[in-house]
């Protein structure tokens, strides 16, 4: 019987079947970041096993809240700074070289196709764009995984998606990904493994199938996943020329885990975007999807353009692309976090911040900020913010706030306008 | 072995969300106590009330427990509270998993049995035994008494009989 990516990449990573269907791997790389991970490294200390599996595989950053705000903040990167000193942790990124986790990451070339991840944050499903297993995990499954290099799973099921047709303009990877989790629900793929093919996959950078995979979870999926080709080689390039003599012999390589034309799924869906417009969320909850146009003309008091979902190079780019000569609107607090500092510094070069600061954008660092809701453009109750983040939950930029989930093109055309609107009467 | 038995807090709600568990404000709290206080703060619930979860060890919830961010805090601010069990209809992957990674229980019971359960018992005291060794649970509020059977993947008993993953782990790994 044929395997999938995943399967493939569980039976090269086997460790233990201690039960049923429950697979022990082994772990390439343990992510962590200043919210998460010093829950774990204080229980480690208090059970006195404060040690790691193997310090260069583990990659730390302090993201979340950066600079920190508080005195509890600034204990949170405490424990995460010294922790990583203490265990020879070097690629441990703090203020100053620090960018959102599922994005700096990848920029390092810390992902390549095979590898398993984890990190104690839900979002860690992003890296699957380079055809890794990549997992978001609570405190003591990260406690394990930094202390053993394991992690259990379940057997890795995988709904294949499909997905075909041409993007019209305005139309970015976010409105596929929204368009994919309106279809599934926000409990349609959990647990399962999320196998993003086809030709308008294969058409994407790896900014896009990030975007995509990086949504996966809230669908639920335990993972989103791209097959790795010549994009993900070129992407990596840099990192892996001295493995691998001609970029043709590290596609082959990487090709050894794509799935077996007779790989059984869970469920194949094909979903046409022919004809797809940009999308936008309107309830508390990432399923609930509708075109821009029925959302027309809601009134927002805060744009945020960033987060691991938008806050990349291409994303800026297009958003500076509708902000170009434009003015954001009186009532419209706008705010832009390029996630890297390499974004950071190439949006700086190609004018792009100029773009957004003519246009009355306020520039911040690269960190999560506003997104989680605990620095940097927290919500008063009442407000409505339009957002490139992934989650419109209750409450998530700050309580009694609303946030409408959108791509970067569309966010930037409703800072202009004050209230929900396209992006295309604003492009040249 | 934690305890599994107790009081019944019935939650009548689909997607109820990690942030709505606990807020993520309350992230950077350096001890699992402190989380105590904020258990359910935010949940958009017609009728609940904080105080509702005072002496309570059990949830009942509908579909997709948990879901969103993966904050084992979670499970620490229920913990804190009490309760080690929570019965749904499907819980989101992460949750559930730290659940029994805490030596906690996440169990499932279809759709059906726990419509049946809310119409028989929510807005009474009820109370439910566990036992573990069975695989049952007992309902019983006034004279209503009720046995339900469940299932749980033998790794996750386990995991509940070890204490957690942590100590299971790092002796056999
Ligand atoms: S940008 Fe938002 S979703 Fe992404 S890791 Fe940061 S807080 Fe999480």
């Amino acid at each position: 019987m044929g395997k999938t990516i995943a399967e493939k990449i569980f039976d090269s990573h086997f460790v233990d079947n201690p039960s049923g269907d429950i697979h022990v791997i082994r772990l390439d790389a343990v992510f962590c970041h200043e919210i998460t991970t010093p829950g774990a490294i204080n229980d480690l200390i208090d059970r006195g096993k404060d040690r790691v599996f193997d310090p260069t595989k583990i990659k730390a950053v302090i993201d979340h809240v950066t600079p920190a705000k508080d005195t509890k903040t600034a204990r949170q990167g405490k424990v995460l700074r010294e922790w990583a000193g203490r265990h020879n942790i070097q690629d441990f990124f703090d203020i100053g070289r620090n960018g959102v986790c599922h994005a700096i990451f990848p920029e390092k070339g810390f992902v390549r196709p095979g590898y398993t991840i984890i990190m104690g944050d839900s979002h860690t499903c992003t890296h699957g764009a380079f055809g890794a297993f990549a997992a978001g995990v609570g405190t003591t499954d990260l406690e394990v995984g930094i202390l053993k290099g394991v992690c259990a799973f379940h057997h890795p099921l995988t709904i294949k998606i499909n997905i075909t047709g041409n993007l019209r303009e305005g139309v970015y990877a976010k409105d596929v990904i929204l368009s994919i989790i309106g279809r599934l629900g926000v409990n349609g793929a959990t647990g399962k493994v999320v196998e993003f093919t086809g030709p308008v996959v294969n058409a994407m950078s790896m900014e896009a199938r990030m975007t995509c995979c990086n949504m996966a979870v809230e669908a639920g999926a335990t993972c989103g996943i791209c097959l790795p080709d010549m994009t993900t080689v070129e992407y990596l390039w840099e990192f892996i020329k001295g493995e691998y003599a001609t970029k043709k012999e590290a596609l082959e390589k990487f090709n050894g885990f794509s799935p077996d034309l007779d790989a059984v799924y869970e469920d194949v869906i094909d979903h046409d975007i022919t004809g797809l417009e940009p999308q936008v969320t309107f309830g508390y909850k990432p399923d609930q999807v509708k075109p821009v146009k029925e959302m027309e003309g809601i009134k927002v008091d805060q744009v945020y353009i960033g987060s691991c979902t938008n806050g990349r190079i291409e994303d800026l780019r297009v958003a500076a692309e509708v902000l170009n000569g434009e003015k954001i609107s009186d009532s419209v607090r706008g705010i832009v976090s390029p996630a890297t500092p390499k974004v950071f510094s190439e949006a700086m070069e190609e004018g792009i911040l100029k773009i957004f600061m003519d246009a009355g954008f306020c520039v911040t660092n690269p960190t999560c900020g506003a997104c989680l809701g605990m620095s940097n453009g927290v919500l008063a109750e009442g407000e409505v913010c339009a957002s490139t983040t992934n989650r419109n939950f209750n409450g998530r930029m700050g309580k009694g706030g609303m946030v409408h989930l959108m791509s970067p093109a569309t966010a930037a055309a409703t800072a202009i306008a004050g209230y929900i609107t396209n992006s295309n009467e604003f492009r040249e | 072995m934690k305890k599994f038995s107790g009081k019944a807090l019935f939650l009548d709600r689909s997607d109820i969300n990690t942030d709505e568990i606990i807020p993520a404000k309350y992230l950077t709290e350096i001890s699992r106590k402190a989380l105590k206080p904020y258990l359910l703060e935010d949940i958009k619930l017609d009728g609940f009330d904080k105080k509702d979860v005072e002496g309570k060890s059990v949830i009942i919830t509908r579909a997709n427990f948990g879901c969103g961010s993966s904050r084992e805090h979670a499970p620490w601010a229920l913990e804190e509270n009490g309760i080690n069990l929570v019965i749904a209809e499907s819980f989101a992957r992460i949750f559930r998993q730290n659940m029994y990674n805490c030596g906690m229980m996440a169990v499932e019971l279809s759709a059906q049995a726990i419509e049946h359960l809310f119409n028989d018992f929510a807005g009474k005291e009820t109370f439910v035994e566990t036992d573990i060794e069975k695989n049952s649970f007992i309902f019983q509020a006034d004279e209503h008494k009720q046995e339900i059977p469940f299932e749980i993947f033998e790794f996750d008993s386990m995991l509940v009989e070890a204490g957690g993953w942590l100590e299971y782990a790092d002796l056999k790994y």
